[in-house]
């Protein structure tokens, strides 16, 4: 009994030896090592920036940048207080005219006090998702259209080729001169600098969607076309039951593919443009060069990476969601 | 009983850079209502391009499929194709691979509950009416091409085409569904065309054996009709004469008389086998 016992012990306190020293690895391999890279980062960073002079001061280091973070959520609150003041005041006001004068209407204005950086942050999401929405939106039609048939594809595909590799600076002249054209309301209900900013992302974050559903759509087996035929399901089905699910996979590797671009292309868009999302941010700090310019542009800098990173992610659970080949998402 | 099919003096020929590559010659072959035909030959003479034909997924270059008094000119679903790799659709289940066909076939006809009764009886003929929610990911080989029988069944077709159906699996699964194949044929009587370049599977499903001769150019060689009385059991066949008869004529065929006019006759199967697969290639390209 106590030898079967004995034997019986000594294989689980290895195994349990094995799950620690499993655990003490992957804690080291995804706690530790990050952790010392971003560490010598800022250690460098830190070295680096102070033997860099420019007209405004030294190069920021981490601790500049970090007292900025704060100075940006202060400045956000505070005008938030300002608002709600803004607001509270128009309120009694209004009660008091009420009240001299019972057939008054109340009016309430709106608070036009400048944007904060938080603000930013939420025009330029917002921003980035309509122009992005508004590709895919002609992107995968056109790419299930391609895939479908031969002959559009040889005629679409040089199209493609060229504009592909345009850069969205090169596009945003033309489309805010479009814009001004043909956007001539007296009463807009979104901005003409929004519209360049979201037109000049949907031109730019377009192709990869369109080459990606395009090259799944053609590449479905022959012997799922095959069963459609024999089924004689209408083109209308086919597409649907058929060529819709099978390209999935590959139609939401291109949509990653294309946000990550449109992130890209918006913050340069949103600099030219004028629209008040964090591109604009970055440009009015470097017009207005003060001494801590350079740090809140590093701190947008930041932002704009960490935002981007999260779009991916979120990219990525849509993508296993909706995806039923999960072997076929990659990280 | 009269003739169902016609295949009527078919000729396929390919279009190649190097001109056209005559796959198919003067096949000619009359099904009767309620056969099981096989089409036995070397991998890659032809034998898919026949079925192919059949199906209407190919038109024939000269000479027609006549079914029932019609040319056919396009596949459908009188013509349920049960494909060697099950091509199932990956992301539905059994059940909704089933449903599909149904819907697609029966959705004037049919009640809804009608349609889901016998979208389930025909999952049930397959003995897959355990696992009829489950996705192809989930589920064997073996019963990938059952739920694909069962949806060329539930089309109700007027012929039902296999392109080596069990090909692709496992001498005991192999044996399982050659089984419940019989026994779906003796309940539903249906008119079927398989292809196979398994002896014993052809002997033992057949009413007729079709042997091809090698491509290019490739024809019916001979035509075996297979007098064993049904219901037919694997094991009493392994000691029966006729049985092994037939399967020795079969080989004997493969073996010698595959090719019409090949010059040397003593060259082996498997060079015969080799030089078409390079021949094979070149019309893919």
């Amino acid at each position: 009994m106590t030898s079967s016992s004995l034997s019986i012990s000594k294989p689980a306190s290895w195994k349990l030896s094995l799950l620690d020293n499993n655990l003490f690895n992957s804690a080291i391999r995804y706690v530790a090592v990050p952790l010392t890279g971003v560490l010598v980062f800022l250690l460098l960073w830190s070295a680096t920036a102070q033997n860099i002079d420019t007209s405004l001061g030294k190069f920021p280091g981490p601790a500049a940048v970090w007292e900025q973070f704060g100075a940006l959520y202060q400045e956000h609150e505070r005008s938030r207080e300002k608002a709600a003041a803004f607001y509270e005041r128009q309120e009694i006001r209004n009660a008091e005219r009420l009240a001299e004068d019972p057939g008054y209407q109340p009016k309430i204005r709106d608070y036009t006090g400048k944007e904060t950086f938080i603000d930013q942050i939420f025009t330029s999401l917002i921003t980035v998702m309509s122009g992005f929405l508004l590709a895919v939106a002609i992107a995968i039609p056109l790419g299930i259209a391609t895939g479908l048939s031969r002959t559009l594809s040889s005629a679409i595909n040089p199209i493609i080729q060229i504009f592909k590799p345009v850069s969205p600076l090169a596009w945003l002249p033309l489309v805010t001169m479009v814009v001004s054209a043909l956007y001539t309301s007296t009463d807009p209900l979104v901005a003409k600098s929004f519209l360049n900013s979201m037109i000049t992302v949907t031109l730019c974050c377009l192709w990869p969607m369109v080459i990606n559903t395009s090259v799944g759509v053609a590449g479905i087996e022959s012997d799922l076309v095959n069963v459609s035929k024999v089924l004689r399901l209408s083109p209308l089905k086919h597409v649907q039951k058929i060529v819709l699910p099978a390209s999935v996979p590959m139609i939401f590797t291109g949509m990653r593919l294309s946000l990550g671009v449109a992130w890209m292309v918006l913050i340069a868009a949103e600099m030219l443009a004028q629209n008040p999302g964090l591109g604009k941010f970055v440009w009015d700090e470097f017009q207005n060069g003060s001494s801590d310019s350079l740090a809140r542009i590093m701190a947008a800098v930041i932002v704009i990476g960490v935002i981007g990173f999260l779009l991916d992610r979120a990219m990525l659970q849509l993508q296993k969601l909706a995806s039923w080949d999960k072997d076929s998402i990659t990280h | 009983m009269g003739v169902l099919l016609d295949i009527s003096h078919v000729d396929m020929e390919f279009p190649t850079p190097k001109g056209p590559f005559t796959a198919l010659r003067d096949i000619d072959l009359q099904v009767r209502k309620g056969e099981f035909v096989s089409l036995i030959g070397h991998s890659g003479c032809g034998k898919s391009t026949v079925l192919n034909v059949v199906a209407g997924l190919y038109r024939a270059t000269r000479g027609g499929v006549i079914l029932n008094g019609k040319e056919i000119t396009e596949p459908g679903p009188e013509r349920a194709v049960v494909f060697q790799n099950h091509s199932l659709l990956p992301w539905l289940s059994a059940y909704e691979n089933v449903e599909l066909a149904v819907r697609q076939v029966f959705g004037k006809t049919k009640s809804r509950a009608e349609m889901r009764e016998w979208i389930e009886h025909n999952l049930q003929l397959v003995h897959m009416g355990h696992a009829m929610h489950k996705r192809p990911s989930e589920i064997s080989g073996g019963m990938k091409q059952r739920v694909g029988i069962a949806r060329a069944l539930s089309m109700q077709p007027k012929v039902l085409l296999m392109d080596e159906p069990f090909g692709a699996l496992d001498a005991l699964t192999r044996a399982h569904m050659q089984d419940s194949l019989m026994e779906i044929q003796a309940e539903l009587n249906n008119t079927v065309i398989m292809i196979t370049h398994d002896v014993d599977e052809a002997v033992l499903l057949s009413d007729r054996i079709v042997m091809m001769t090698n491509g290019p150019a490739a024809t019916i060689g001979e035509i075996l009709d297979i007098q064993l009385e049904r219901p037919r059991s694997r094991l009493e066949l392994a000691d029966d004469p006729h049985y092994n008869g037939y399967r020795a004529r079969v080989l004997k065929f493969l073996h010698e008389r595959h090719s019409k006019r090949d010059p040397s006759p003593k060259k082996s199967a498997a060079d015969e086998k080799t030089k078409f697969e390079t021949k094979s290639v070149e019309h893919a390209a």
